[in-house]
C-alpha cells in the first residue's frame, strides 16, 4: 500500500506537457518550449533555492580556511610593514614549540573531562526526561536553562564560586575539613573546574537532543521485549542505545568538535582575563593560544598554522569517535 | 607586494559579501558630506570626556562635522586598531592609544602621520610634560601622538590598618615609609609582623612601577633585549623575597578576588594612578569611607600608569584636518573641561596648575586635595623609559604570569628561568 502511494507520488512530481484540449491557441512549438522551460525549472531550481548556503558558505567558511593556510606559509605580522614568506617555518616551529604541546594536553584533558561524562550524563538525563514525570514540559525545558543564560555572566559566576580565597566552593570544602582548593594554580583542578562550567551549560542541551531521538523509537519493540521478560536495564542496553545510534554519533561528533574548541571559559578564568591560561599556562587550551599568537603577540602567520593543525587534530579525533561510537552502540547488531 | 595581496583579498571578500554588507566594504566614505562639510571621525576608548567638546568644535568650526567611535573596553579598541592597520583602510581620522598599547603602536609608527609635520604650527612640545611626548616621540625624531591624560603614580593606604600595625598613618608621617622601596619593604615586614596580614595586592602590580623607574626597559635602544643585563633581575629578587615574606595578597589586579580583597581589607597598601581613587571606591565601598588614604609619595620617585595619546593614521582622508582637530582637543582648556567631565587627568603642564584641578579634593579619602596631590606626583616622573616593539607582551604574558606563578609556589629561580625564556620568545 505504501510502497503504491510513493510510486504514484513519485510519478506526480514528474512535469507533464500540458494538455492540448485546454490551451487549442497555442502552437506545438510553443508548447514544448515551455515544456522545456518547465524540465529545466525542475531540474535546476533545487540548486538555485540551495545556492544562498553554499555561496555564505564559500565566503564565511571556505575562503576564510583556504586564506588561513595561505597565510601560515608567511611571516604575516599585522600591519607589519613586510610578509615574508616562510614556507612551512611556521609549522616547523609549532611542531617544536613547548607551550604549543602543552596546549594540545590542556586542551584534550579538558575536553575529556567535559565530554565523556556530560554525554553520558545527557542519555541518563533524557532516560528520567523519558518517564512520566509531572509537569514534563517544565522539567525539560528547565534542562535547557544553563544553555540559554550568557556565557560570560555563567563564567563570572563559576570564576565566583571557583575563587581560591574567597571562593563559596572552598568555604564548603574547608567545611567539611578539607583542605582548601587552589583552583587557579593547580593544572588538575583549574581543568576540573572548566570542565564543570562547559558541561553546566551543554549537557541539558545534549539531553534534549538525545530524548527527541529516543521519543522516535517506536513502542511497539518495547512491547515485544516486554512480553520476552526482558528487564528495563536490558532494554536500554539493547533497544534504547543501538537504536539512538544516529544521535549518539551526532552529539559525540559535535560535542568533540567544540569540546577541542574551548575558548571563553579558559579565557574568562583567568584571573586578570588575560589568554596566557593561567600563570604557567597551566589551563591554557588551543584556541586560547592561537589566540593569543594571532591578537596579542600579532604573528597571525603562527596563529593561522596552528589553526590548520587543530582542525587537522579535530577532523581526526571526529573521526576516531564516529568509528567508536557506531561500533560500540550497535552491541549485536552488525 | 603586501598591499598587492591585501588588496586583492580585499577584492575578493568585497565581491562575494557585497550584497550582504555593502557598507562594510569601500573607503568608508570619501570625507566631506554632500553639503561640503568636512567629515571627521574619532575614535576614542572608555570615556575621553570629548562629547561636548565635539559640539563645540562643530560650533566654532561650521565646515567641520566630527562623528564619535566610543568602544567600551580599552583592549578591543586596540584590537581593532591593530586589525584595521593591517587592512590598510577603516581607521577613524583621530585614534586614541593608550599607552600600555604605545610600544606596538611606535613600532608600526611608520602608518602614523608626524603631528609636527601636518600639525598646526602653534602647537608646541611645552605644552606636554617632557616625558609624555618623549614617549610618543620616534627614533627619528618624530611625533606620531599629542598626549591627553596621564595617570601619574602615588601611594593609597588603609590608615586605619597601618594604626593597628603601629605605624605612621598622617599623610606626613608614612611619607617615610613610602620613599624607597627599601623602606617600602622594610615597612611591609613590620606590618606583616605586626598583623600577620598582607602588605600589598600582587606582586605584578609592584614589579610594573620599579621597572618603569629604571633607566633601561626590557629593549635598548637598538631594540636589543636585555632583560639579562638591565635591572629587572635585581628588582625581581627584592620583590620575590618579599612574597616569600608573606608581604602579597596574591590577587591578581581586575579579578573578582581582586575586587573582594578590598572589602575584605585583604592589603594595606595600594600603588595608585590617580584613576584608581574611584576603582578603590568602587570596590572598597561604603563601608570604608576615611579608611584609605592617599598620600604625595611613592617609593623610587615617581611614576605613570595610564593615559593616552591621539594620533592621526595615514590611511586617513582629512588627515591636516584631523591634526587640528586633535591639537585642539588636547589643549590645556578643553583637557581641563575633559577633566571635569569624566575625571580624566591632563598632562598639559598649563592644565597641571589651574585652580580647578589644583581645589579637587576626594571626600572618599577624607578630604584629601587629590587634584593638587597628582599634579604635584606627575611632576616627578623621571625621564620616559625606552619601550621596544614587544614591551607590553612582555611585560602582561610573560613578567606578570611568572610572578604569579612565584606566588602560586612556583621557585623565582625557576620562574625567572621562565621569564627569560618567554621574553627571548616574544623577542624573536
Amino acid at each position: 500500500m505504501t510502497t503504491e502511494l510513493s510510486v504514484a507520488r513519485g510519478r506526480g512530481a514528474e512535469p507533464r506537457p500540458p494538455r492540448r484540449d485546454d490551451n487549442d491557441d497555442i502552437g506545438p512549438a510553443k508548447l514544448s518550449w515551455r515544456y522545456r522551460l518547465t524540465r529545466l525549472d525542475v531540474k535546476f531550481s533545487p540548486y538555485v533555492y540551495i545556492a544562498p548556503f553554499f555561496i555564505l558558505f564559500a565566503v564565511v567558511g571556505l575562503f576564510p580556511l583556504l586564506y588561513t593556510a595561505y597565510i601560515s606559509l608567511f611571516e604575516w605580522e599585522l600591519g607589519a610593514d613586510e610578509q615574508p614568506f616562510i614556507g612551512v617555518e611556521n609549522y616547523t616551529n609549532l611542531l617544536a614549540d613547548s607551550q604549543f604541546w602543552n596546549a594540545m594536553v590542556n586542551t584534550f584533558s579538558i575536553f575529556a573531562i567535559s565530554t565523556i561524562p556530560q554525554v553520558i550524563i545527557a542519555v541518563l538525563l533524557a532516560v528520567l526526561l523519558n518517564t512520566a514525570l509531572r509537569g514534563r514540559t517544565g522539567w525539560r525545558m528547565g534542562v535547557l536553562l544553563p544553555y540559554v543564560a550568557s556565557l560570560v555572566a555563567l563564567t563570572i559566576i563559576f570564576g565566583d564560586l571557583f575563587g581560591v580565597q574567597y571562593g563559596s566552593i572552598n568555604d564548603v570544602i574547608e567545611l567539611f575539613g578539607f583542605e582548601r582548593i587552589d583552583w587557579q594554580a593547580d593544572r588538575w583542578w583549574s581543568h576540573v573546574a572548566i570542565a564543570t562550567m562547559v558541561n553546566w551549560r551543554w549537557t541539558g542541551y545534549n539531553a534534549l537532543i538525545v530524548l527527541a531521538a529516543m521519543q522516535a523509537i517506536p513502542r511497539d519493540v518495547y512491547e515485544a521485549a516486554w512480553v520476552d521478560g526482558a528487564s528495563k536495564v536490558r532494554q536500554f542496553l539493547s533497544i534504547t542505545l543501538p537504536m539512538l545510534r544516529p544521535t549518539l554519533i551526532f552529539v559525540i561528533v559535535t560535542s568533540t568538535i567544540g569540546g577541542l574548541q574551548i575558548f571563553t571559559e579558559p579565557l574568562l578564568f583567568s584571573p586578570s582575563a588575560g589568554a596566557n591560561g593561567g600563570a604557567t599556562n597551566q589551563y591554557q587550551t588551543v584556541v586560547l593560544y592561537m589566540y593569543q599568537a594571532g591578537f596579542q603577540s600579532q604573528d597571525l602567520g603562527y596563529a593561522s598554522a596552528m589553526a590548520w593543525v587543530l582542525f587537522i587534530v579535530i577532523i581526526a579525533i571526529a573521526g576516531i569517535n564516529f568509528l567508536l561510537t557506531r561500533r560500540l552502540a550497535s552491541s549485536g547488531e552488525a | 607586494m603586501r598591499y598587492r595581496r591585501a588588496g586583492l583579498a580585499k577584492v575578493l571578500a568585497c565581491t562575494a559579501v557585497l550584497a550582504a554588507v555593502a557598507t562594510a566594504c569601500g573607503s568608508g566614505g570619501s570625507g566631506t558630506s554632500p553639503d561640503g562639510k568636512v567629515e571627521l571621525t574619532i575614535a576614542t576608548f572608555n570615556e575621553f570626556g570629548y562629547e561636548e567638546l565635539l559640539k563645540e568644535y562643530e560650533a566654532a568650526n561650521p565646515n567641520v562635522k566630527v562623528t564619535q567611535r566610543k568602544t567600551g573596553q580599552g583592549a578591543p579598541h586596540h584590537q581593532n586598531l591593530f586589525t584595521k592597520l593591517g587592512a590598510g583602510s577603516g581607521l577613524a581620522d583621530v585614534e586614541a592609544v593608550e599607552e600600555g598599547f604605545l610600544s606596538q603602536v611606535m613600532a608600526k609608527s611608520g602608518q602614523f602621520e608626524d603631528l609636527k609635520e601636518i600639525g598646526p604650527k602653534d602647537v608646541r612640545e611645552d605644552r606636554w610634560l617632557q616625558w609624555k611626548v618623549d614617549a610618543v616621540t620616534t627614533k627619528d625624531n618624530k611625533l606620531i601622538g599629542y598626549g591627553t591624560d596621564i595617570g601619574p603614580l602615588a601611594m593609597c593606604y588603609r590608615k586605619d590598618l597601618f594604626e593597628a600595625a603601629k605605624l605612621p598613618s598622617d599623610p606626613e608621617g608614612v611619607k617615610a615609609l613610602f620613599a624607597t622601596w627599601d623602606s617600602y619593604f622594610a615597612a611591609g615586614d613590620a606590618y606583616v609582623k605586626a598583623t600577620g596580614k598582607p602588605w600589598f595586592d600582587s606582586a605584578a602590580q609592584i614589579f610594573n612601577p620599579m621597572h618603569n623607574q629604571a633607566e633601561t626597559g626590557y629593549f635598548d635602544r637598538d631594540d636589543k633585549l636585555v632583560i639579562e643585563t638591565n635591572d629587572d633581575k635585581k628588582i625581581w629578587d627584592q620583590i620575590t623575597a618579599a612574597v616569600a615574606g608573606g608581604q602579597s595578597a596574591k590577587l591578581a589586579a581586575w579579578s573578582p578576588e581582586w575586587q573582594t580583597g578590598f572589602k575584605e581589607s585583604a592589603f594595606a597598601t595600594k600603588t595608585c594612578p590617580s584613576w584608581m581613587l574611584g576603582v578603590i571606591e568602587g570596590n572598597a565601598g561604603p563601608d570604608h569611607k576615611g579608611k584609605w588614604a592617599v598620600t604625595a609619595a611613592f617609593p623610587g620617585g615617581g611614576g605613570n600608569w595610564g593615559g593616552s595619546y591621539l594620533t592621526v593614521p595615514k590611511q586617513g582622508k582629512n588627515k591636516a584636518e584631523a591634526a587640528k582637530l586633535a591639537a585642539w582637543l588636547t589643549a590645556p582648556e578643553q583637557q581641563i573641561k575633559a577633566f571635569k567631565a569624566k575625571g580624566t587627568f591632563p598632562s598639559q603642564t598649563e592644565a597641571l596648575i589651574s585652580p580647578e584641578l589644583l581645589n579637587q579634593t576626594s571626600e572618599y579619602f577624607g578630604g584629601e586635595k587629590v587634584g593638587m596631590l597628582f599634579a604635584e606626583q606627575a611632576n616627578k616622573v623621571a625621564a620616559a623609559q625606552y619601550k621596544g616593539p614587544q614591551d607590553g607582551e612582555i611585560q602582561d604574558n610573560v613578567v606578570s604570569p611568572a610572578l604569579a606563578s612565584v606566588e602560586q609556589g612556583t621557585s623565582p629561580d625557576e620562574a625567572w628561568a621562565k621569564v627569560i625564556e618567554g621574553a627571548k620568545k616574544a623577542a624573536k
